[in-house]
């Protein structure tokens, strides 16, 4: 005679959910430690005179100029995608397939204009890593930022996949998805206050 | 009756060869001791170097085995092995293996998340090592290994993190019913409160690595070039953040002292409590490294005011993790106080090590008193190398009482206490030579070309020896290990009479961990089974 099985394991608690809010403070981590070292080499610099302002910090070397459009325009990009992800969250809850697929698609290009502008800033610059101290580390900051955009973007696709595919059920993943979003949103004010707004 | 199978089985293990198994495992258990196994490499490694360093450093002017050169390098090498070739995999390991089982799961969160931080663990401290011996790492000549190093430092910062991620995602989400979070055992809890004290502080490192990383690359103009690496980035090699590696630790020996004491720990929201202070006070002294107390001597009721806005800092950032540390060790004693205690190798391990880690947090505090000019001298390893021995014995210990849970069979206590004996020491003999080295300005970073009053050959042969008496403690425990768990005395499921869900399932644990779900209703949920078996009543 065959023994039954042992009783089912209860559900894990939200654990998705959890794993999301995790990675998310050890990416605020990441970014806030890396913009706190950008501020201590702000502070540490000495002071220049500027035509326009006055003594200022000579930090970042005059004749580079920052397209501040486009990273504004990233930054009202993250706000849409934050509004997108909600809305995945809103329609998945209601077991509406069509408009939960039709946000996460618009989250997933929304993140895509997002790297683009980023990738357009970079270019726009016209300054190699190598040409000075603010060089390097604007190029390390904005790119480990752009890492975990891509990893955001993976995660829309993840979710995407997965939703459409049949496990409409998953609700939480839509959620931890939209979690991971709003850290990425935050993240980002971090990097644009300090190195687009503050320089 | 007819009960029909509807399982499917779970064993796959029996057509899939034994290392294919091993390297494509997520299974907790497996993952864990290969944690634990891959330690005793860098362990070994470690000490090896280490005692190459001290032997150096006696009658240091009249022979030469390091170049002037490659000193920081091995040096850096001996902190990598012991810090992250060590200490994090040993606790990790225990953490990742254990810890799911004391929670009554069948698996730890994110299995697979674990094993590829092990691997990714791996990948990264091999690949700082590679650098390191092809002339990279700090101070390295070699400018493409250099940046090897500091992509490896990298990797191995993401591999703890993600397996630190799996452990404490493990503790909020696969607790079994009933067990709220004090209701955990305290290794249960130290391992939560590692785990998250690393996710909080290895982005930073990784974030700050990747700043050096792209200006040794491409600017070597902010970061100090080659030289700059250790800096930036030793701090993660170094007090205080020791401390922080060594909080799971605690919660080894607040586990092990009431099983062993056959009693319940004494003041048990207290023990909770003292983990966590050590936990946020560490965390803040490792992002204010720099405070420090200008004492000033008789001259102190002079200015007490300014003295007094100095020590506020002083004392909340250093003196108040080594009062946790005092509090777990006297609810230790107090538990073994009211317990019937037996001398047992897991509690002679615990309680060494736990001596040793207070040890070094003590002269710690007293390295930070500008006063004492210890900034800069040889003092500062004799703070690294007690909280790290501590921590390793501690973990031996661990492996000594959870060791007949995870592979069946135990390890003998009449030989394994004498290499705990042989731990403490090695804890002697490399903290005082140090403290009374630091004490007469021996220099920290250099081997040869220093002289000061004093035998100082002597600290440096009684060092050196001491690092030999860790290394054949380490060796022989870790034969005593292979030997015991391989052929040593069976254990039977719950050897140490435990009061903790892991002693309910079998030794080894099946795959899934337990037959079924069991329902928690107090701290010690193993003992109230017991009880209620023993009443006749159904648990």
């Amino acid at each position: 005679m065959l023994a039954l099985p042992p009783a089912s394991q209860p559900a894990p608690r939200r654990q998705l959910f959890v794993g999301t809010a995790v990675a998310g403070a050890a990416g605020f981590m990441l970014i806030g430690g890396m913009m706190a070292t950008w501020l201590k080499f702000r502070a540490d610099a000495p002071v220049r005179e500027s035509l326009k302002r006055g003594f200022i910090k000579d930090w970042m070397p005059a004749k580079i100029v920052v397209p501040e459009v486009a990273a504004n325009v990233m930054l009202l990009g993250l706000l849409v995608v934050c509004v997108m992800a909600q809305w995945a969250v809103y329609s998945a809850k209601r077991n509406d397939r069509t408009h939960t697929g039709l946000a996460l698609g618009v989250t997933a290009l929304m993140s895509l204009a997002i790297i683009n502008a980023q990738i357009f800033i970079w270019t726009q610059m016209g300054v190699g890593a190598k040409d000075g101290a603010f060089h390097s580390m604007f190029y390390a900051a904005t790119g480990t930022m752009t890492v975990l955009l891509l990893s955001g973007l993976v995660y829309t696709a993840v979710a995407a996949f997965r939703y459409l595919g049949g496990r409409t059920k998953e609700v939480e993943l839509v959620s931890a998805h939209a979690l991971y979003w709003y850290f990425l949103t935050a993240a980002f004010c971090a990097v644009w206050f300090v190195i687009y707004v503050q320089k | 009756m007819t009960s029909i199978e509807t399982h499917l089985p779970t064993d796959v293990s029996a057509s899939t060869p034994a290392i294919a198994t091993w390297l494509t495992t997520a299974d907790h258990k497996k993952v864990g001791r290969l944690f634990i196994g891959t330690s005793f490499v860098g362990l070994v490694a470690g000490l090896v170097l280490a005692i190459l360093v001290t032997f150096e450093r006696i009658n240091a002017d009249s022979y030469q085995i390091l170049s002037d050169n490659s000193v920081p390098q091995v040096l850096a090498a001996v902190r990598l092995l012991l810090t992250f070739g060590t200490v994090v995999p040993l606790l990790l390991g225990l953490s990742i293996a254990v810890v799911p089982l004391q929670l009554g799961a069948r698996s730890n969160a994110f299995p697979r998340l674990a094993a590829a931080g092990f691997w990714t663990w791996l990948t990264g401290l091999g690949l700082a090592l590679a650098s390191i011996i092809g002339n990279g790492g700090p101070s390295g000549g070699n400018s493409d290994l250099v940046d090897l190093y500091l992509a490896g430092s990298i990797v191995l910062g993401l591999g703890v993190l993600m397996a630190a991620t799996s452990i404490a995602v493990s503790v909020l989400t696969t607790r079994a019913p009933g067990m709220g979070i004090l209701r955990a055992p305290l290794f249960t809890w130290s391992s939560l409160v590692g785990s998250l004290a690393l996710i909080l502080t290895m982005p930073v490192l990784i974030g700050t690595t990747v700043y050096v990383y792209i200006d040794h690359r491409y600017a070597r103009a902010g970061f100090g070039g080659n030289t700059g690496v250790n800096k930036w980035i030793g701090w993660a090699l170094s007090q205080p953040f020791s401390y922080l590696l060594a909080i799971p630790a605690l919660g080894i020996v607040l586990d092990v002292v009431p099983t062993i004491g056959r009693t319940r720990l004494a003041q048990r929201s207290a023990a909770f409590g003292a983990v966590g202070v050590v936990a946020v006070a560490a965390l803040a002294t490792v992002t204010q490294t720099s405070i420090t107390l200008p004492w000033d001597g008789a001259k102190f009721l002079d200015n007490a005011g300014t003295k007094i806005a100095d020590l506020l800092p002083f004392l909340l950032l250093n003196v108040v993790p080594v009062l946790g540390l005092l509090g777990v060790l006297g609810l230790s004693l107090l538990t073994l106080k009211s317990g019937k205690p037996v001398i047992s190798a897991p509690l002679t391990f615990v309680l060494i090590g736990l001596l040793g880690i207070l040890l070094g947090a003590a002269a710690h505090i007293v390295g930070l008193v500008q006063d004492a000019g210890l900034s800069g001298s040889i003092y500062e390893a004799g703070v690294y190398v007690p909280i790290t021995f501590g921590a390793i014995t501690i973990a031996f210990g661990g492996i000594c009482y959870w060791g007949p849970k995870l592979w069946g069979r135990s390890i003998s206590d009449k030989a394994a206490i004498p290499l705990a004996l042989l731990a403490l020491l090695a804890i002697g003999l490399d903290s005082i030579p140090y403290y009374v080295a630091g004490f007469a300005d021996q220099p920290t970073g250099l081997v040869n070309g220093f002289s000061y009053s004093g035998p100082q050959d002597l600290w440096n042969a009684l060092t050196c020896a001491g690092f030999v008496v860790m290394l054949l403690a380490s060796l022989a425990f870790l034969g005593l290990a292979l030997k015991s768990f391989t052929s040593g005395a069976v254990a039977g499921n719950d050897p140490w009479d435990g009061t903790s869900l892991e002693w309910a399932t079998s030794s080894p644990p099946p795959a899934e961990n337990f037959a079924g779900v069991i329902v928690v209703n107090s701290a010690t949920p193993l003992a109230d089974i017991k009880s209620a078996s023993s009443n006749g009543k159904v648990a």
